[in-house]
C-alpha cells in the first residue's frame, strides 16, 4: 500500500510545460514548443497508466473491495488549530480512471494539434494552455478535499477561459469566452455556498471525513444538517443542491447549458480536449465524487435526474438542426452528459443498486473516447474544408479515409450500436434506468434513437452526400501526427467497451456483476438502427427531403433550430429587467453620487488652490514678512490674549 | 562691568535684532540680506551671554549656546554665498527681486 510521490509528477508535469512554455515558449521554443510539452505529457500519461495499474491490479484493494487512498497530503493553509486547508492526493477508482482518461485525451490532443495548429503566430503559447488545463483538470481529479477541488475548478474554468478566447482577434471568440466564465462562474456561486454548508455541517473539508461525517444516521453532524433548515427544505439539500449546481453549470446541464455551444469558438483540438471529453464531465465527476452523501438524500438525487434527464433530450432535439458540425457536437456532448448525470441520479449506493453509478462512470469513460475522436474528425475536416458549415461539407470519405472510417466508428459508438464502446455502457444506463422510473427510462430510449440520427445526420453530411467540392486540397487528410490519435482514439471507442469496468469501478468499491440480458439490448438498438436508416434515407444522396420534413414540421423545427430560445430568454431576463432595473440605477448612483463626490472635492481644492495662489509670489522677503509677521502674532497671542 | 545695568544691554542687542530685521527687509542686495541676517543672531548671542551672566553666574549654558551659534553662523553664511553664487551665474544677478522663478 505505499504509493511513493511519483504520482504528484502527473500533474506537476503538464504544470512545468506550462511554465516553460508559458516563459520562455515565444521567444525560444515556438517551433519545439509542441515536442516538448507533448513528450512531457508521454510520461505523465505512462505514469498514470502506471498507477492505474498498481491501483487495479496490484495494491488498491483490500479484501474485496478497492480502498480510497490519499497518496500524498500536506497542510497548505493553518487558519487555527481546527480548520487548516490541506493540498493532496486521492486514490480511488473513479480518480484514478480519469487520470487515465484525461492524461490519456491530453495526449491525443496534443499530437493532434502538432499537426492542427501548425504554422499558428502563438503555437507555444497554445500548448502552454494546454499544460495549464491538464494540470488544472488532474489536480481537480486528485483533489483529496472541497477546498482543493474548488480551487482547481476555478484553474480549469480559467484555463477553459483562455483557450476559448484564443483566437481572441475574432470578436466572437471572444464573447464566447467571456460567455463561458460568466456563466460558469455564476454556477460555481452555487457551488462554493454549498461548499460552505456542507463543510459547516460535516465540520470538514475533507471528503473521506465529510462522507463519514454526514452519512453516518447517529452522528451529531448528520443530525444538525437534517434537522437545519430554510424555506422547508433541510441544508443537507440545500448544500447538496447548491454544489451540483456548481456541477450543473460546467457541465452544460439545462438551463445552464448556453455557453457549450458558444464554446465551439476555440481551436477544436481544445473543444475535442475541454468541451467533449474532460472539463465538462467534471460536474459529474463532482457528483460522483460525493455520491455517498448524495445517494442519502432522495430530494437532490430528484434534481439531478430531471436535469439531466431534461439536458439529453433537449441538447438532442437541438442537435437535429443544427447545421455547424462543432454544434451539433456541442449539443450532442450535452446530451450524452445528461445521460451520465440521470445515470447518477437514479443510482443508489453499494451492491447491485449501485448499477447507475458505475454505468454513469462507464459512460463517461467510453464517451471521452468517442466523442474526442469525433471532435478530433471533425477538427481535420475543418481543416481540410476550412469551413464549419455542414453545406461547404460532403463526399469526403474518399478524400480522407482514415479519418471517414475513424468518424464513422465513433458514430456507431456514440448510437450505441454494437460492439462499439458506447453500446455498452448505454445498456447500463439503460437498465439503471429501467430499475427506477419508467419515464426517466422512456425519454431516455427516444433521446438514444434521436442521438443515432443526428450523429449518422452528420456523418452522412461529411462524408456522403454531394460530391467533393474541387477546390484548394492542398494539403489533403493531414499529418501523420493529426491521423495517428484518430487512429488509436478509434481502437479505444471500439475495445474500452469490452472492459468490465463493474470489476473496477463501483458506487462501494466492491465488484459489480453487469447485468446483460440481449432481450433489454433489442429495444434501444432497434431505435438506434432506425435512426441511422432514417438519417441515410435523408442525407445519404443530395435530395429536397430534409427541407420538406423542415417545413412540414414547421413551428417545432424553428425552435429547436433556434435553440428553444434560450439564449433570447438569456438576454431579455439580463438585458432587459437586469440591466434596467438594477444595472441603470447602480450606473446612475455610480455616476452622480459616488464620483459626483469625488469630483466635488476635487473641484473644491482646486477653487481654494486658486484663491491661495498669488501668496506665492516668489519673492524672498515676501515670505520673510509673513514667517515674521506669524510669529509677532503669535507673541501678542499667547502673552495678551491666550489666557489659560 | 556689573555696574552696568541688564537693560542697558538688551536695549542694545533689541536695536540690534531691529536693525538687522530693517535691514532684511529693505535690502535687495543678497550679501547685504546675509549681514543683517548675522546682526540678528548676534543679537541673540548678546541676549544669551547677559541672561547668562546676570541670572546664573555659575551656569555656562548660554556660553555654550552662544559658541554653536557663531560656528554654526560661519557655516549658514558659506552655504548661502554658495547659493548666492550660484544664483548669480544662473541669473547674473544677486537682487532677490530677480530670483522669482520659484512663484506659482
Amino acid at each position: 500500500m505505499n504509493y511513493s510521490s511519483y504520482i504528484a509528477l502527473i500533474p506537476l508535469l503538464p504544470l512545468a510545460a506550462f511554465v516553460l512554455l508559458g516563459l520562455f515558449g515565444r521567444k525560444y521554443f515556438n517551433r519545439s514548443a509542441g515536442i516538448i510539452a507533448t513528450l512531457l505529457l508521454l510520461v505523465a500519461a505512462g505514469l498514470s497508466l502506471y498507477t492505474a495499474y498498481q491501483y487495479f491490479f496490484v495494491n488498491g484493494k483490500v479484501g474485496d473491495a478497492y480502498q480510497s487512498i490519499t497518496a500524498v497530503k500536506f497542510t497548505w493553509l493553518t487558519f487555527s488549530e481546527n480548520v487548516s486547508i490541506d493540498m493532496g492526493i486521492l486514490l480511488d477508482p473513479i480518480s484514478v480512471m480519469m487520470l487515465v482518461v484525461v492524461t490519456f485525451v491530453s495526449l491525443m490532443v496534443h499530437i493532434f494539434s502538432l499537426g492542427y495548429m501548425k504554422g499558428e503566430e502563438r503555437f507555444a503559447t497554445y500548448y502552454a494552455f494546454l499544460g495549464l488545463f491538464t494540470f488544472s483538470m488532474l489536480g481537480l481529479v486528485v483533489s483529496s478535499n472541497l477546498f482543493q477541488i474548488y480551487m482547481f475548478w476555478e484553474l480549469v474554468g480559467a484555463s477553459s477561459y483562455l483557450l476559448i478566447g484564443y483566437y481572441f482577434q475574432k470578436p466572437s471568440a471572444v464573447a464566447a469566452s467571456k460567455k463561458a466564465f460568466i456563466v460558469t462562474r455564476f454556477a460555481d456561486l452555487g457551488f462554493l455556498i454549498g461548499i460552505l454548508i456542507l463543510a459547516f455541517y460535516g465540520e470538514s473539508l475533507d471528503f473521506n471525513t465529510i462522507i463519514h461525517n454526514l452519512t453516518t444516521q447517529q452522528s451529531s453532524q448528520f443530525l444538525a444538517i437534517t434537522s437545519a433548515s430554510f424555506i422547508g427544505v433541510s441544508a443537507l439539500t440545500w448544500g447538496l443542491v447548491m454544489v451540483f449546481m456548481g456541477g450543473a453549470g460546467k457541465s452544460a446541464m439545462f438551463p445552464l447549458h448556453i455557453w457549450l455551444p458558444d464554446a465551439m469558438e476555440g481551436p477544436t483540438p481544445v473543444s475535442a480536449l475541454i468541451h467533449a471529453a474532460t472539463m465538462v464531465v467534471a460536474g459529474v465527476f463532482l457528483v460522483a465524487r460525493l455520491f455517498p452523501v448524495f445517494s442519502i438524500n432522495a430530494d437532490a438525487l430528484s434534481v439531478v435526474t430531471i436535469i439531466g434527464v431534461t439536458s439529453a433530450l433537449f441538447a438532442a432535439i437541438i442537435a437535429c438542426t443544427q447545421t455547424d458540425i462543432k454544434r451539433v457536437l456541442a449539443y450532442s456532448t450535452m446530451s450524452q452528459i445528461g445521460y451520465m448525470m440521470f445515470a447518477l441520479g437514479v443510482s443508489g449506493y453499494g451492491g447491485e443498486n449501485g448499477l447507475g453509478y458505475t454505468a454513469s462512470m462507464f459512460h463517461l469513460f467510453t464517451h471521452a473516447f468517442f466523442k474526442s475522436l469525433l471532435f478530433l474528425g471533425a477538427g481535420a475536416v475543418i481543416h481540410l474544408v476550412h469551413s464549419n458549415e455542414m453545406k461547404d461539407m460532403g463526399g469526403l470519405r474518399k478524400l480522407m479515409p482514415i479519418t471517414h472510417i475513424s468518424f464513422l466508428i465513433a458514430c456507431l459508438a456514440i448510437a450505441g450500436i454494437w460492439p462499439f464502446a458506447g453500446f455498452f455502457s448505454k445498456e447500463e444506463i439503460l437498465l439503471a434506468a429501467y430499475n427506477k422510473s419508467m419515464v426517466v427510462y422512456v425519454i431516455a430510449l427516444v433521446t438514444s434513437g434521436l442521438t443515432a440520427f443526428y450523429m449518422f445526420r452528420l456523418y452522412f453530411s461529411i462524408f456522403w452526400n454531394k460530391e467533393a467540392a474541387v477546390h484548394d486540397h492542398h494539403h489533403g487528410e493531414g499529418t501523420f501526427s493529426m491521423k495517428l490519435p484518430l487512429i488509436l482514439l478509434a481502437v479505444c471507442s471500439v475495445a474500452a467497451g469490452f472492459i468490465h469496468f463493474g470489476n473496477y469501478v463501483s458506487s462501494d468499491g466492491t465488484a459489480l456483476a453487469s447485468a446483460f440480458h440481449l432481450s433489454f439490448a433489442a429495444a434501444p438498438l432497434a431505435l438506434g438502427i432506425g435512426g441511422i436508416l432514417l438519417a441515410m434515407w435523408l442525407y445519404k444522396t443530395a435530395n429536397d427531403k430534409p427541407e420538406r420534413l423542415a417545413t412540414a414540421l414547421g413551428g417545432l423545427y424553428k425552435a429547436a433550430y433556434k435553440k428553444f430560445y434560450i439564449d433570447e430568454l438569456y438576454l431579455f431576463i439580463t438585458k432587459k429587467l437586469v440591466f434596467n432595473l438594477i444595472g441603470r440605477p447602480a450606473a446612475w448612483i455610480d455616476k452622480n453620487i459616488i464620483d459626483g463626490l469625488m469630483n466635488g472635492i476635487a473641484a473644491a481644492t482646486g477653487w481654494i488652490s486658486n484663491l491661495i495662489k498669488t501668496l506665492q509670489s516668489g519673492k524672498v522677503q515676501n515670505y520673510l514678512l509673513y514667517f515674521f509677521g506669524g510669529i509677532a502674532a503669535l507673541v501678542i497671542i499667547f502673552i495678551y490674549i491666550w489666557k489659560p | 562691568m556689573s555696574d552696568i545695568p541688564i537693560s542697558h544691554i538688551l536695549f542694545v542687542s533689541t536695536a540690534l535684532f531691529f536693525i538687522g530685521m530693517y535691514g532684511l527687509f529693505t535690502r535687495r542686495n543678497m550679501i547685504t540680506m546675509l549681514m543683517a541676517i548675522e546682526l540678528i543672531l548676534n543679537s541673540v548671542n548678546i541676549n544669551f551671554v547677559v541672561f547668562n551672566k546676570y541670572l546664573y553666574p555659575d551656569k555656562l549654558d548660554g556660553i555654550f549656546f552662544t559658541i554653536f551659534i557663531v560656528t554654526i553662523a560661519a557655516a549658514e553664511a558659506a552655504v548661502a554665498i554658495a547659493i548666492i553664487i550660484n544664483l548669480y551665474r544662473s541669473h547674473k544677478s544677486i537682487d532677490v527681486e530677480d530670483a522669482t522663478d520659484m512663484k506659482y
